[in-house]
C-alpha cells in the first residue's frame, strides 16, 4: 500500500509491544452494529494511471478562450517565483505555527503579510486571512454588530451580489436587519446611503470600485457613518488599490477584500483568501490569527500568534468567531507577489489594467446600441448596455473563442442586456480589437 | 531577520509589467488616488532568497516528524500538487460556469465536484455531501447551519446545541454563532455516557456535537444508546470528522445514525496544511438534510453530462462564493483515487497501529490517564514531570531541539499538563522509535536535570518567546512602534 511504510514484521512487533493478536483487536471497541453496511470505493490506482485520469478530466474544461471576465475575480500575471517559492515544503507542509520556535519562517511572513494588507488597505491592524472576500464582509458585519451592539445593517446593492447572498445566508438566524440600498445607474447611491443611517445602524457596507468598476469617494458617506456612532465597512479591490483612494483616507473603520487577484490562480473558485484590517478601536473584535512581534529571553526580536483570547481555543463560544484554519499559504503568495511587484509593479499593473479597460470601453461602445452603463469614473471594469439580451451575446461571442464578460441579468433584474467587462494587464489591444469587430458583427 | 520592507531599495527593479502609455489621472480624478501604497523595492532574488532563508526557520512535515495531535499530519504525496496544477483547472474561471449554457465549457471541474462528492458519501455512509465549506470549521458552521434550516422547516423551537467538555474549540464557537445556547456535557472516564447525556438533554437541544473517537483518542462505546436517545427528541447528530483518519472502513458515522458530518480534507485527505490552511471542509447529510444544503449543487443528466442546479427553495444559500476550495479537495480526490477502499482502510488501521504502539512504549516514563486501547491518538500527561516543575510546555519545546515537531498541548482541557500525540500511518517506525526514545530521554533528564529542559529550545532561530509581551505591545505590523 502506498505511503504506509510498516512491514508485515514491523507490524509483529508492533502488536506484540501493544498486548494484542491482530490490528482487528484495535478496533474491537466499535460495536458491530456500528460496522460499514457497505464501503464500495473503487480500488486503488498507479500514481501514472491517476495523473493521466487527472489530466483527461482537465482537458475538459475551456481554459484557451479569450475572456473579459471579472466580477471580482481577476486573471492578472502571477511571476513564476511565487510557484517555485511557495513549493518550499517547509511552508506548505506546516501546520499552524502553534510552536513559534519552530515556526519563525510562517510567522514573519505572517507579520509580513498583515503590514503589507495594512498598507495596501490603510488601517493600521490586520489578521493572518480569513476564507474568502465573503466570509470577510460577514466577519466584518458581526464585528460592528457586536462593538455596537445594534442589529442595523445597510448594504449597497453595488456590492457584489456574490456577496450579498452570502451575508443573507450567514445572517438569517441572527435577528439582524439588513438593508439593501438600490443603485443608481451603476453608481453606489450615496445620498439614499446617507439618508436612511439612524441610531440602530451598526454598519453601512460599501464596495470601491463597485460591482459595476465605478470609483467611488466615500468620505462624506463615512463621516456620516461616524456622526451616528455607527462602524464603515469597505470592500475593495486590492489591485487597484493600489493607486486608488485608500480606505484608511476615507475613514473606514473595517476594509476587507478578496485577496484572489493578487497571486492565486483562479481555480475554478478557490483557494482564495479573505483580507481583513481594520481600526485601532476595532483590533480586539478582528477574527482570526494574528502574528505579533516580541523578542526571546535573550532579547532576539522574533514572532507569535497572538491576541488569542479572542479566539475559540481559548473562549470556545464566547470567542469573536469559530475560524481555526485560514488561508495561511494563499496570504503568503499575496505577500510574495507584492514583493516581486513592488510598489512600481504593482502600480503599472493597475495602470495597464485600467488603461485597457478604457480602450475597450472606447471601443465598444464605437458600435451602434452599445452604450456606457457605468458612469463617471472606473477603473478596469466596466459595464455597457447591448441592444439585445447579454446572455445571448455571450452565448455566441463564446463559440467564436470569446468570453465578453458577466451578464449583469444574472443578479439585477431589468438589467438582462447589461454586460461587464473586465480587462487585466494580461489583456491585449488586439483582443480588445477583436471582441470589438466580434460583437459588431452579431448585433 | 529583517522584514522584507526593511530590504526595501528604492528604484530597484522587480517583476515589472510595460510602462502604461497614459497617467491614471488620464482616467480617474487625482483626488481620488492615492500616493505611495508602501510596497517595497526589491529584486527578484532578494525576494527569492527572503523566503527561502524563512523557510529554513520552519518544521514540516517533509523535513520533520509531527506528531500533533487532531491535526493529522502525514505525509502528503506530491503528485497531487501537479494535479491542482493542470492548467485546464488552475485556469479555469469560476463564473464561467454561471454563463448560460456554459456547462459546457467545466465538464471536467463538474465532474470533479460530483465525484468528490459521491466519494465521500460512501465513505461515510451519507446520502449527499456539499464540497461549498472551506475548513472545518466552516464545515461546522455550514453543518450547524443546515440543523437550524432543518428545525425551522418543521416548526421545531430549538435553541441549544449540546457539545461534551472534551469538544473542539471550533464546536461550541460554531454552535454560538450561529445563534445557538451552547450546552456542556461532562465526560466520564474520558468518554460520553447516556446517564451525563441525559441529564442535559432536553426538548429544546437542535443539536449534539460528537467527535468519535473523541479527542482523547478515544471511540465513544455508548454511541448506539446516544444516537437513540438523540433521536427520540427530535435532535440531530453531528459528527466532527476531524478524527476521521481513525475510522476510514472501520464504521461510515451514516451507517452508525449521524445526521451531519464535516471532514477535515487537509487532515485525513492528505492536502497540506499549508502553515495555517487552505482547507477544506466539505459537509454529508443524511437523506432528510438534503434539500437544505448549500446552494449550487452539481447534478449528473442521464447522458453522462454535468450541470448546476440552483433551485433548492429550501436551501440555506451561500456559504461560498461559489464550489469552496476547489484546489483543495481536487487533491483529495486525486489522493482518494490512488488509495482506492484497501488503501484508505489500510491507512486508518496503520495510524491506530503506530498510536497504540506509541503510547504503550511511553507508560512507564508518562501519565497516560486513559491507558486503553485508543484510536489514531492518544493524550498523555506531563503531571510526573511537573512535580519537577517540568511542565507538558517544557516538554515540547525539548522535543523541538531533538528534530521533531511537538504534540499538540493542553488541549483537551480536561486534561492536565495534556500531551496529545498523533504519528499518523506514514511515518516508519524507525521515525517512531527515535522519537519515543528521545521521549523517554527528556523524562528522564526531567528527573536528573529539570533546568536542562525548562531552558529548552536551544537550537533554533530563536529561544523561547515572550507571549505576554507580544499581546500587550501588540505590534503586528511594521508599522506599529
Ligand atoms: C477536532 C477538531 N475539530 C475541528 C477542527 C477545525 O478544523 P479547521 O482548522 O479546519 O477549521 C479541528 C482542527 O484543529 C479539530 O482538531
Amino acid at each position: 500500500m502506498p505511503y504506509v511504510p510498516h512491514s508485515p514484521e514491523e507490524t509483529r512487533e508492533m502488536l506484540e509491544v501493544i498486548g494484542v493478536n491482530s490490528v482487528d483487536d484495535l478496533f474491537a471497541e466499535i460495536p458491530i452494529e456500528l460496522r460499514p453496511k457497505s464501503f464500495n470505493l473503487p480500488k486503488g490506482m498507479s500514481e501514472m494511471a491517476v495523473l493521466e485520469k487527472m489530466e483527461k478530466i482537465a482537458a475538459r474544461n475551456t481554459t484557451n478562450l479569450t475572456s473579459f471576465l471579472g466580477a471580482g475575480f481577476y486573471d492578472h500575471f502571477i511571476p513564476t517565483a511565487v510557484d517555485a517559492l511557495i513549493s518550499r515544503s517547509e511552508f506548505y507542509t506546516a501546520y499552524t505555527p502553534y510552536q513559534p520556535e519552530a515556526s519563525q519562517g510562517t510567522l514573519q511572513a505572517i507579520f509580513e503579510y498583515q503590514t503589507a494588507m495594512a498598507r495596501l488597505l490603510d488601517l493600521p491592524y490586520a489578521n493572518a486571512s480569513v476564507y474568502d472576500g465573503g466570509t470577510a464582509l460577514y466577519e466584518a458585519t458581526l464585528m460592528a454588530v457586536r462593538k455596537t451592539k445594534r442589529r442595523k445593517i445597510i448594504v449597497s446593492e453595488a456590492l457584489n451580489p456574490i456577496y450579498r447572498v452570502m451575508l443573507d445566508s450567514y445572517t438569517t438566524n441572527l435577528n439582524l436587519e439588513l438593508i439593501t440600498v438600490p443603485h443608481n445607474h451603476g453608481r453606489t447611491n450615496i445620498k439614499s446611503l446617507t439618508a436612511i443611517i439612524d441610531k440602530d445602524t451598526a454598519a453601512v457596507i460599501v464596495q470601491n470600485p463597485n460591482f459595476f468598476g465605478s470609483v467611488n469617494d466615500f468620505t462624506d458617506l463615512f463621516t456620516t457613518v461616524h456622526e451616528h456612532k455607527a462602524i464603515a465597512i469597505m470592500s475593495t479591490y486590492p489591485v487597484l488599490q493600489s493607486v486608488l483612494k485608500t480606505p484608511g483616507q476615507m475613514g473606514a473603520d473595517i476594509a476587507v477584500a478578496e485577496g484572489q487577484s493578487i497571486g492565486q490562480p483562479l481555480s475554478f473558485g478557490g483557494p482564495y483568501l479573505g483580507v481583513m484590517t481594520c481600526s485601532k478601536a476595532l483590533v480586539r473584535q478582528m477574527p482570526g490569527r494574528m502574528a505579533g512581534r516580541t523578542e526571546d529571553g535573550e532579547g532576539k526580536t522574533g514572532y507569535v500568534l497572538t491576541l488569542q483570547a479572542r479566539e475559540q481555543h481559548i473562549r470556545r463560544q464566547k470567542a469573536t468567531s469559530n475560524i481555526c484554519s485560514n488561508q495561511a499559504l494563499c496570504a503568503l503568495r499575496t505577500l510574495i507577489h507584492l514583493c516581486l511587484l513592488g510598489e512600481e509593479g504593482m502600480r503599472r499593473t493597475a495602470g495597464l489594467s485600467i488603461e485597457r479597460a478604457h480602450y475597450a470601453a472606447d471601443r465598444l461602445t464605437s458600435i451602434d446600441g452599445v452604450e456606457l452603463f457605468t458612469k463617471g469614473p472606473f477603473g478596469n471594469e466596466f459595464a455597457v448596455t447591448l441592444p439585445v439580451n447579454a446572455f445571448e451575446v455571450i452565448d455566441k461571442l463564446t463559440e467564436r473563442g470569446i468570453i465578453p464578460g458577466f451578464p449583469l441579468g444574472r443578479y439585477y433584474e431589468g438589467l438582462e442586456n447589461g454586460l461587464l467587462i473586465a480587462c487585466t494587464e494580461k489583456t491585449t489591444e488586439e483582443q480588445i480589437g477583436i471582441f470589438a469587430e466580434i460583437l459588431r458583427g452579431t448585433l | 531577520m529583517k522584514t522584507v520592507f526593511k530590504k526595501s531599495v528604492p528604484g530597484r527593479e522587480g517583476v515589472w509589467p510595460e510602462k502604461p502609455k497614459s497617467k491614471i489621472e488620464d482616467f480617474i480624478p487625482a483626488d481620488m488616488l492615492r500616493e505611495s501604497s508602501g510596497m517595497p523595492s526589491l529584486s527578484e532574488l532578494d525576494v527569492v532568497r527572503h523566503f527561502t532563508k524563512l523557510s529554513m526557520k520552519n518544521f514540516g512535515v517533509d523535513s520533520n516528524f509531527y506528531p500533533l495531535g487532531s491535526c493529522t499530519m502525514k505525509y502528503n504525496p506530491k503528485f497531487t500538487e501537479q494535479v491542482a496544477a493542470l492548467p485546464g483547472f488552475a485556469r479555469l474561471h469560476p463564473v464561467i460556469s454561471q454563463l448560460k449554457g456554459a456547462g459546457r465549457h467545466c465538464q471536467g471541474a463538474l465532474e470533479v465536484v460530483f465525484e468528490t462528492e459521491r466519494m465521500l458519501s460512501e465513505l461515510c455512509g451519507m446520502a449527499d455531501f456539499t464540497m461549498h465549506p472551506m475548513a472545518g470549521a466552516h464545515g461546522e458552521l455550514t453543518g450547524v447551519m443546515l440543523i437550524a434550516a432543518y428545525h425551522r422547516d418543521k416548526g421545531n423551537k430549538k435553541t441549544k446545541i449540546i457539545c461534551p467538555d472534551s469538544a473542539h474549540g471550533t464546536n461550541p464557537a460554531s454552535a454560538a454563532i450561529a445563534g445557538y445556547d451552547v450546552v456542556s456535557v461532562e465526560s466520564h472516564d474520558g468518554i460520553i455516557t447516556p446517564e451525563a447525556l441525559a441529564e442535559v438533554l432536553d426538548d429544546e437541544v437542535a443539536a449534539v456535537m460528537m467527535t468519535c473517537p473523541n479527542t482523547l483518542g478515544l471511540f465513544e462505546t455508548h454511541l448506539p444508546e446516544i444516537v437513540k436517545m438523540i433521536h427520540e427528541k427530535d435532535a440531530l447528530l453531528y459528527y466532527d470528522g476531524a478524527n476521521m483518519n481513525a475510522i476510514m472502513g472501520k464504521m461510515r458515522v451514516g451507517d452508525a445514525g449521524f445526521d451531519v458530518v464535516h471532514l477535515n480534507l487537509h487532515k485525513t485527505l492528505a492536502t497540506p496544511h499549508g502553515g495555517g490552511g487552505p482547507g477544506s471542509g466539505p459537509v454529508g447529510v443524511c437523506e432528510k438534510l438534503t434539500p437544505f444544503l448549500p446552494i449550487s449543487r452539481v447534478k449528473k443528466l442521464e447522458d453522462g453530462q454535468y450541470y448546476l442546479d440552483y433551485d433548492a427553495p429550501k436551501s440555506i444559500g451561500y456559504v461560498a462564493p461559489f464550489y469552496g476550495n476547489f484546489g483543495v479537495y481536487l487533491k483529495a480526490y486525486a489522493y482518494m483515487l490512488r488509495l482506492g477502499r484497501e488503501g484508505l482502510t489500510r491507512a486508518t488501521e496503520n495510524a491506530v497501529l503506530s498510536a497504540n504502539y506509541m503510547r504503550k512504549r511511553l507508560e512507564d516514563d508518562y501519565e497516560i490517564p486513559y491507558n486503553r486501547i485508543c484510536m489514531h491518538e492518544f493524550v498523555a500527561s506531563a503531571v510526573k514531570q511537573a512535580k519537577n516543575g517540568v511542565r507538558a510546555l517544557d516538554v515540547a519545546k525539548a522535543l523541538l531541539d531533538k528534530g521533531h515537531h511537538a504534540p499538540t498541548i493542553y488541549f483537551p482541557q480536561i486534561v492536565k499538563e495534556c500531551m496529545m500525540f498523533e504519528p499518523t500511518e506514514t511515518e516508519s517506525k524507525e521515525t517512531l522509535d527515535q522519537f519515543l526514545d528521545d521521549m523517554i530521554e527528556i523524562a528522564r533528564l526531567s528527573d536528573s536535570d529539570p533546568d536542562f529542559i525548562k531552558n529548552a529550545p536551544t537550537t533554533l532561530s530563536v529561544s523561547r518567546l515572550d507571549e505576554t509581551k507580544a499581546a500587550r505591545d501588540m505590534v503586528i505590523t511594521d508599522d506599529i512602534e
